[in-house]
């Protein structure tokens, strides 16, 4: 093995993602900057190129999700990243590549909004990236990476389930874990032995006579609804094989405190203090935020526990946590982002007194 | 081994080198660590802010609302962040540029440290960081000073590695002030 493959490195969140998807096979890069994700652009215009890969740097958002949704029609791994505003733009590409099945990866190291906002950690786009934030009524893969090594692993598994499903996926990340710097062990990319080559690519190569179509158009009577019940069907088949969460100290806690992405790294901290104070408390983190663990919820949450959900925005995950356990009492405690409102663990800690006591 | 540190300045004192350095350093020595910077959208003059969290375990939270250490470079860094400090925890205090000696707490142990004029002496302003970190290195010892030369040394450029002595003379002048000045 190669010694850069195995020696812990010392990097930023969004250069590990980078790295992840160079390790992973990903070969065209479609972007615009925007902070706080221009490391990844950064990073990969460097090393791309040595690969032979295509880095790109478009003239706007929506230009780079075009160019995704092309590079993936031909069977290619290809991604995009941007922040808040940057994703927002590229929504309409993201519909049309979810309409049409095209695999690839968009990243969003997301900012403080709505509107131009703040440069600073926030989780406010939660809605725009689980319940389908462009038109049409469809929904693609969500990680939710905690961790520097996680922002690596979590990659790869995005180009994975994004090929294995013809659905698109999305890193939701912020500023916190993209730069922050953490150690990472890079490890070499295996490819799923069952993960199918892409007959459908337009590549050529098919029977002589047949036409490979790659499209998001149906008008023929009852074509459409056929392909929307196909979409949600894989939907449905990801919520049964694709759950991913972390359970932390979950099996005697009274209380489950739950959280995502940097919300869940204050949180680890606010529940190791709650325990050294003697309290049974555990945190539930959701790694895949579409398809949402709701059965994690149930096994862990459903039983008379009380839940504290914590965000870093006003309230959103939330709503998918009451939905998974309807008869759960579930308080949530919310920082709008910005400069200055990052939450910290001794603050969680006092949210999880006052609600373990109440 | 559960140790974190808040490093405050403005923007081209070199606030998040040093913080880079000692969790770098940390790594190198087989233990975790985490660093979490904040700075405005200048280059140089704007806040520059970084935690830095070190632990022989995984890390936890990166944000840290009451340090146990927080190393305060300009005025304004010590009027915004000095209360925070976890009570028994250290300060150093730049007095180069700091006028406030925190003499308002007394559940501290404090430095006071003209870090600026002994860089000077050195023979570069743009030491007084590395002074610094010496400083906090040898009241905390989180790491070895070996260790910081030698992640200094692999993150420098190769054209760079003739500051390395002038950058080995400051930590080791933060380090000998410590020694002599650490107050409570």
């Amino acid at each position: 093995m190669e010694e850069s493959l195995t020696k812990r490195l010392f990097v930023k969140g969004n250069e590990a993602i980078a790295m992840g998807a160079l390790e992973a096979g990903c070969r065209y890069y479609f972007g615009y900057p925007i902070t706080p994700q221009s490391d990844i652009p950064e990073y990969i215009s460097r090393e791309m190129p040595k690969l032979g890969g295509q880095f790109l740097q478009a003239e706007s958002e929506i230009a780079s999700i075009n160019m995704l949704l092309g590079a993936s029609a031909c069977g290619a791994r290809a991604m995009t990243s941007s922040s808040s505003p940057g994703i927002s733009l590229k929504q309409e590409g993201i519909s049309y590549m979810a309409g049409s099945e095209c695999p690839g990866v968009i990243v969003n190291v997301c900012r403080s909004g709505p509107g131009l906002g703040g440069i600073d950690a926030s989780q406010a786009d939660y809605f725009q990236s689980v319940k389908g934030g462009g038109h049409g009524g469809y929904h693609i893969i969500v990680l939710a990476p905690d961790s520097v090594q996680e922002m690596y692993d979590l990659v790869m598994l995005a180009f994975d389930l994004s090929d294995r499903y013809r659905v698109p996926a999305m890193i939701l990340a912020d500023a916190v874990i993209g730069q922050m710097k953490e150690g990472l062990t890079p490890h070499p990319y295996v490819a799923p032995a069952d993960l199918a080559t892409k007959e459908w690519a337009l590549i050529g190569g098919g029977k002589a006579g047949e036409q490979k179509v790659v499209k998001s158009l149906y008008l023929g009577d009852g074509e459409l609804e056929a392909h929307n019940n196909k979409l949600h069907a894989k939907y449905a088949v990801m919520q049964e094989k694709e759950v991913r969460f972390e359970a932390v100290e979950l099996d005697d806690a009274e209380m489950v405190v739950t959280a995502y992405g940097s919300a869940a790294r204050i949180a680890k901290t606010a529940v190791r203090l709650a325990r050294e104070q003697g309290l049974k408390v555990g945190l539930l983190r959701p790694v895949t935020l579409f398809p949402f663990p709701n059965v994690a919820y149930k096994k862990y949450a459903g039983n008379g526990q009380k839940v504290l959900c914590c965000e870093l925005n006003n309230g959103q995950m939330v709503d998918d946590v009451r939905l998974a356990i309807p008869t759960t009492e579930v308080v949530f405690y919310g920082r709008a982002a910005g400069a200055g409102s990052l939450p910290t663990p001794e603050e969680y800690l006092a949210q999880i007194r006052k609600h373990y006591e109440a | 081994m559960n140790h974190d540190v808040f490093i405050a300045g403005f923007g081209g004192q070199g606030v998040l080198l040093i913080g880079n350095l000692l969790a770098q350093a940390t790594i190198l020595e087989g233990n975790h660590a985490s660093y979490f910077p904040a700075y405005g959208v200048e280059k140089r003059g704007g806040a520059a802010t970084c935690t830095i969290v070190m632990s022989d375990t995984t890390v936890g939270s990166p944000v840290v609302g009451e340090p146990e250490a927080a190393l305060l470079l300009n005025p304004l860094s010590m009027e915004k962040y000095y209360g925070h400090i976890r009570s028994g925890g250290f300060a150093l205090i730049n007095s180069s540029l700091v006028e406030d000696d925190g003499s308002s707490r007394d559940d501290l142990k404090r430095l006071l440290i003209p870090a600026n004029e002994m860089a000077l002496e050195i023979g570069d302003a743009r030491l007084a960081n590395m002074i610094v970190l010496g400083a906090y290195v040898e009241y905390s010892k989180v790491v070895e000073f070996e260790s910081i030369a030698t992640t200094l040394k692999e993150v420098l450029p190769e054209r760079n590695h003739r500051f390395l002595p002038m950058n080995q003379k400051a930590l080791e002048a933060g380090a000998e002030f410590c020694r002599q000045a650490l107050v409570g």
